[in-house]
């Protein structure tokens, strides 16, 4: 089985199917990482290019060590938002950086939709890496390739995504992601930070912890941006914590073996306690490597072959 | 010069005309065709299976100039115009300089009585540079032919200035178009704040951003006995707002523009900016809504609200691109889909271009009474077209309706006599 797709814009459009087959590639990728030596030949002669027009190290560092582990030659380029407002078109740029001969672009970039313009005019595969509030698909990927590790299946669990629902890229992949293989997710979070009909995808919205982690077999908890207590969003950080930092206590009702989740970088103390962030339920660093897993998984069925040359 | 348009159903709804008939004109002027007993001198345009009606107004297009041409000039906005079946368009102030003093509205003026192929009535501004702190000169306005003030584009968020404005006009019977925005409420948002603003993680525009605004105007024109007209009204709440107010007597009317009676939300999707518009497009509750509100009379006339941009300023990230439609050229040919579509009903759909906005306005237009200025539009409601912004003659080729194919489309327009369109082209130089 081949990826069909020129590009990988969210995880809204990907079938079931799709999903899998990515993350059953991830897999063998993960023991590459394992080695002694980290290097597979199958995108030599292949170059990529992050561009990054929102601060990110972890995602970015994740892709582009992706593509070194699979011989791809990789070039990152950090731009700031406010001097592309004022200097070159976007179009411009990306058919600069198309021009130099690239196979695939990864960018971010703090507008929605922005990833999927991009791909409109380029013939290089475009793969979002996170676009404003839109989607995040390869941090869902990642998110479900742990859940799928430690629980084994991913069908029938209850997830609870705890926070800042309204802006959350994460949180939208996530839901995309995990309803197609029958989850039960609960959104969780203050009722300011609700998006409208968010219903309307299947999900369950709660506003109280207690209810809404009772019985659950996964949490995702949210980074909260700091910058959103002056918005008037919500009063303070610290009543935030109050209502929905996850503690010992607050998960006494999850199920013994819940497994927690964190894209990064942790506010501990905010949405998550250390108690909590460095137990063993934890599994933020992890995630982190299956990061890198879930990308080479992604580049090469992109850029190189099916998933059978390398599972065989 | 003598006219005579041969063989068409004729449209009037002001002379409750809905019939196969001929309309002459004489001289620029309407003529009654009682008393006419020689035909031979009249150059005759057959509109067999056509559709003729008086010339077609739009109260609210952007016509630029002066300021920024490079976006749309006056003889690019009235070809537009003349191409999209209008013959009399009303232009909004906010140019630059703003249209906020005679001067410059006399510019536009003589500029359209130069260049323009079809009727420009310029509108001025509420406020001083529109930014709604002091009045205009709005007696001096008048004088130099404003038709209406508005400072659209921009709300006028302090009510008392609201209150001022919509007081001061009642001397001169001018309504004062409201642009209806609570731009905190607004603030930052692309799209309609629902279902598809939450699955495309754009910021949504609550709809109570024009509601809140709607009701305080309409609670101010009871306050002050001015006449409040609601520009391009998108919600089921305005709706409901204007149509309580009309029953309760407030001097309100309101406008609907073609995009949010026909597109919804869901269109976004694409990231395409040629859907970014302001207001936004709404979700398929609030379009059944402004269906409702045309219907019942509670919208009193279909405007366009063209806002043609230049291509950078849409061919670009969502967040950046600029607000609106360049709809000039399709207003109609969407508006007669509603009618293929029995959505509303032919004569309702001329009566909202034609004697609507003429009452709102208190002008004398919008009928074929005999003695009036001879402007005429003409529908072949069997013309089948793809919509094609490269044909426009609008420099603003951002359509929402691109590639859509629509049939019923304006073939002829006659400004004062003159045919400026044949087949949908412009005829003359």
């Amino acid at each position: 089985m081949k990826f069909e797709r020129k590009d990988l814009l969210g995880l809204r459009d990907l079938t079931k199917e799709e999903i899998e087959h990515i993350l059953y590639t991830a897999a063998p990728m993960k023991d590459v990482i394992k080695r002694d030596i980290k290097k597979v030949p199958t995108l030599r002669g292949k170059a990529m290019v992050t561009v990054f027009y929102e601060p990110s190290t972890r995602t970015r560092t994740s892709f582009e060590i992706a593509g070194k582990y699979l011989s791809a030659d990789t070039v990152n380029l950090t731009v700031s938002t406010s001097s592309v407002k004022k200097g070159e078109s976007l179009k411009d740029t990306i058919k600069t950086i198309e021009v130099m001969g690239f196979d695939a672009m990864v960018v971010r970039h703090s507008m929605s939709g922005t990833p999927h313009y991009i791909a409109r005019n380029t013939n290089m595969r475009v793969i979002n890496a996170g676009d404003g509030a839109n989607e995040h698909p390869t941090q869902a990927l990642l998110d479900m390739f742990s859940i799928l590790e430690h629980k084994g299946t991913l069908q029938g669990l209850k997830v609870a995504i705890v926070g800042d629902i309204l802006h959350s890229r994460v949180a939208r992949s996530n839901i995309y992601g995990l309803s197609k293989f029958g989850c039960e997710i609960r959104v969780v979070g203050p009722s300011t930070l609700m998006p409208p009909e968010l219903e309307k995808l299947g999900v369950k919205t709660y506003y109280h912890l207690d209810e809404a982690l009772d019985g659950v077999d996964v949490i995702n908890v949210l980074r909260i941006q700091r910058e959103r207590q002056h918005t008037g969003l919500f009063p303070s950080l610290d009543e935030y914590a109050s209502l929905y930092m996850i503690t010992p206590e607050r998960i006494r009702n999850a199920q013994d073996d819940v497994l927690i989740l964190h894209p990064g970088p942790m506010n501990r103390g905010v949405e998550i306690s250390s108690e909590i962030a460095d137990s063993t339920r934890a599994v933020i660093n992890e995630q982190v490597t299956n990061g890198v897993a879930v990308r080479m998984a992604l580049l090469f069925l992109m850029m190189g072959g099916s998933r059978d040359e390398i599972t065989n | 010069m003598k006219l005579l348009i041969r063989g068409g159903k004729v449209v009037d709804p002001a002379n409750g005309i809905n019939d196969g008939r001929d309309v002459a004109i004489i001289d620029g002027k309407l003529a009654g065709l009682n008393g006419i007993s020689d035909l031979s001198d009249f150059q005759v345009i057959d509109a067999t299976g056509k559709i003729v009606c008086p010339g077609f107004i739009d109260m609210h297009v952007h016509l630029r100039e002066p300021g920024f041409e490079y976006k749309e000039d006056i003889v690019t906005g009235t070809r537009a115009a003349a191409a999209g079946g209008i013959t009399t368009v009303c232009c909004m102030p906010n140019t630059e300089p703003v249209i906020d003093n005679a001067a410059v509205a006399s510019f536009v003026v003589d500029r359209a009585r130069k260049a323009g192929l079809v009727n420009v009535l310029p509108i001025g501004a509420i406020t001083k540079k529109q930014e709604g702190n002091e009045l205009s000169e709005i007696g001096e306005l008048v004088s130099a032919g404003c038709v209406a003030v508005s400072d659209d584009g921009k709300p006028v968020m302090k009510a008392d200035i609201m209150r001022n404005a919509l007081d001061y006009t009642k001397m001169f019977g001018l309504p004062v178009l409201s642009h209806c925005e609570d731009l905190a409420l607004a603030a930052d948002g692309q799209m309609h704040e629902g279902y598809y603003s939450t699955i495309y993680g754009l910021k949504g525009i609550p709809t109570a951003a024009e509601e809140v605004m709607a009701a305080r105007d309409i609670i101010l024109a009871r306050l002050t006995g001015g006449h409040v007209h609601i520009c391009h009204i998108s919600t089921r709440g305005s709706v409901e707002l204007i149509r309580q107010a009309k029953k309760d007597g407030i001097k309100v009317t309101c406008e609907a523009t073609p995009h949010h009676l026909t597109l919804t939300d869901e269109l976004v999707g694409s990231y395409d900016a040629d859907t970014k518009v302001n207001p936004p497009l709404r979700s398929t509750e609030h379009v059944e809504a402004l269906l409702e509100g045309l219907n019942d009379g509670t919208i009193d006339c279909i405007v366009t609200d063209h806002a043609p941009h230049h291509l950078e300023s849409k061919d670009c990230e969502y967040n950046l691109a600029a607000f609106g439609i360049s709809g000039l050229e399709t207003s109609v040919a969407v508006c007669m889909n509603l009618v293929n579509q029995g959505k509303l009903s032919l004569e309702k759909m001329v009566s909202l271009y034609t004697t609507g906005p003429a009452n709102v306005l208190g002008i004398d237009k919008g009928t074929l009474t005999p003695g009036m200025a001879a402007d005429v539009t003409i529908i072949d409601p069997e013309k089948v077209k793809i919509v094609d912004p490269a044909e426009f003659y609008s420099r603003g080729k951002n359509s929402a309706f691109k590639g859509m194919k629509l049939k019923g489309w304006p073939v002829t327009t006659i400004v004062a006599g003159n045919v400026v369109t044949e087949n949908g082209r412009i005829v003359t130089p």
